[in-house]
């Protein structure tokens, strides 16, 4: 009974915070977007050896929007989450810099795909009923572009893929999406998952005092088995090889004879 | 078993994708189905029962499959398409929306962006914007996959068209819908089906200018306009324009890429083209280390120039 009454009253005086949801914010390490990445000798895969490592440039996006949402009132608590091995702390102090509230690592040294990170974050979004999950469209290493609707399958939540604007009210999202032809304007329902394209907004950079101050901040750790996913790759990377590639790069000196060659030599007009 | 080959189109017009899609399925080996879901969709099923070595189309015409979404169109492949060896999807926007949701129903791990078909099990995919391929491997009893059309030839006519059989809805689940569409209307031919596609860059100065200097030699060819990123950023063209690892991917008989220096993202776009042509003032360009024939110059004289040549050709 006493119970009911306490609902009754919630009802009639709902909490400021309700709609105030909390975000679960996916962010990948990955190559720096300006470095040109190198194949193994052996064909085995990539060389990333010493090189620079940065949050994937989608997630940046993804992660602005998820603060940008916070100082307008519509989202709680932001939380940062990243799969994978120990360096990844670097890139969830980043997310932590930027302006998420918390950070979870889901450690493991296996190179994990993304039907296994998809199941990964579901586990997470059980414990942490975010109502909304937002990520990158895709990741600039492996171009999948899978976590987000492999996401939302899992967790039979609505999807708005490509999103270059997100507006947020009454419990649900209305999302303009590039679509090939144009754009697409979709409503889903909260919880949903979005992920961004390029045309969102421009990321901040992270100040120096905040970059201090996310050494502060909470990051938690958890593990495949201690949320009880299977990670293991269904997928195996045969071999990684270079781009056949054989162009004549031939210089002409001026109109004239490049439409000559267009039509003589290669015969494309 | 067989393949099934989720067609894109928008109700009464099949995507040409659909047809190089059925031909990477044909690589695959095996029975070839088409399913068709949206609605007042026959046009298109008409269009997919035509395509040579499509042995039946299926076609779920239901309001709910309207808009489309992926989680109602997810929803009825997995209710009525389990028993395939293959899911093949193009790889547009339509694709990569909708065929990781349909991996995620299936319990299994997609692959996306296959170029080429090894084996049944086996494809290459390209991974850091095209810098590098892999060739992998799915050990999933059905193998879920988007296909880069570019990449493929499409399949010709039938010379008898393939039986259409009406599939029952599944999945009305409410949980999204369409509110507005603004699609760019062109005469010209789409981007990703052009023969000749002409892109340009941030050094066209303009939106202006871009279509001033680019119209006339689109024209001229019958190409498609294609933009680079730093262009459509600086609000010369629409997002739909842009030609690369984030944008579109073409692979026409020529691409002729004016005033853009070719950013790995752009390359990623372009570069399965069978002829390529740069034009830029900078000698140093990237671009021309993909091109077959390149100029340097200022692209305000060079394109009219060119424009003349083609037309006292």
């Amino acid at each position: 009974m006493k119970k009911d009454c306490i609902c009754a009253f919630s009802a009639a005086f709902p909490d400021p915070r309700r709609n105030a949801f909390k975000v679960l914010v996916p962010v990948k390490r990955v190559l720096d977007y300006s470095l040109r990445p190198v194949i193994k000798a052996d064909g085995s895969g990539m060389d990333l050896a010493g090189l620079k490592m940065s949050m994937n440039p989608f997630d940046e996006i993804a992660l602005e929007e998820a603060i940008r949402m916070k100082e307008s009132g519509k989202a709680g608590d932001i939380v940062a989450v990243s799969c994978g091995g120990n360096p990844c702390r670097e890139t969830l102090r980043m997310a932590l810099a930027l302006g998420a509230d918390r950070a979870v690592l889901i450690e493991t040294d296996l190179d994990v795909q993304p039907l296994g990170v998809a199941k990964l974050l579901a586990a997470l979004a059980v414990k942490e009923s975010p109502g909304l999950v937002i990520c990158g469209k895709q990741a600039i290493d492996d171009d999948a572009g899978q976590v987000g609707p492999l996401l939302a399958g899992l967790l039979g939540w609505p999807q708005a893929t490509f999103a270059s604007k997100v507006i947020i009210k009454d419990g649900r999202a209305e999302v303009t999406r590039e679509i090939d032809g144009g754009l697409e304007t979709l409503e889903v329902r909260l919880p949903a998952v979005i992920t961004t394209d390029l045309r969102l907004n421009e990321p901040r950079y992270a100040a120096l005092p905040n970059i201090l101050k996310a050494k502060q901040k909470p990051l938690d750790v958890f593990h495949p088995e201690g949320l009880g996913v299977d990670v293991t790759p269904r997928i195996t990377v045969l071999k990684t090889i270079e781009p056949p590639s054989r162009r004549a790069c031939i210089r002409v000196a001026d109109a004239a004879e490049l439409v000559r060659r267009l039509r003589e030599d290669a015969r494309v007009i | 078993m067989a393949i099934l080959v989720i067609a894109e189109h928008d109700g009464g017009v099949l995507k040409a994708a659909t047809r190089n899609t059925v031909t990477a399925a044909a690589k695959v080996g095996g029975p070839i189905r088409i399913l068709v879901a949206g609605s007042d969709c026959g046009p298109a099923a008409g269009a997919a029962s035509k395509i040579s070595g499509v042995s039946k189309v299926m076609v779920a015409d239901d309001p709910r499959y309207g808009d489309q979404t992926a989680e109602n169109v997810a929803a009825l492949v997995a209710a009525r398409f389990r028993d395939f060896s293959h899911i093949l999807v193009p790889a547009g926007t339509f694709g990569k929306n909708l065929t990781p949701r349909v991996a995620a129903l299936l319990d299994v791990a997609p692959v996306s962006d296959v170029i080429r078909v090894e084996g049944p099990d086996t494809f290459v995919r390209p991974v850091y914007a095209g810098n590098a391929w892999v060739t992998v491997r799915s050990s999933d009893p059905v193998k879920v996959v988007t296909v880069r059309a570019a990449a493929f030839d499409p399949a010709g006519d039938a010379d008898v068209p393939a039986p259409v059989e009406a599939v029952a809805a599944a999945g009305d689940l409410g949980l999204s819908r369409r509110i507005r569409r603004e699609l760019s209307l062109s005469a010209r031919p789409e981007l990703t089906e052009a023969e000749v596609v002409v892109s340009g860059g941030r050094a066209l100065g303009s939106r202006e200018d871009f279509f001033r200097l680019l119209e006339p030699l689109a024209d001229r060819l019958g190409a498609a306009i294609g933009a680079s990123r730093a262009a459509v950023d600086a609000g010369y063209v629409s997002n739909d324009y842009q030609v690369g690892q984030t944008g579109k991917i073409v692979a026409p008989r020529l691409y002729i890429a004016v005033g853009i220096s070719g950013a790995i993202q752009h390359l990623a776009g372009m570069k399965d083209a069978k002829v390529i042509v740069a034009v830029n003032k900078d000698p140093d360009a990237p671009i021309f280390q993909v091109s077959d024939y390149f100029m340097v110059g200022d692209l305000f004289r060079i394109l009219p120039e060119l424009i003349d040549a083609l037309e006292n050709d």
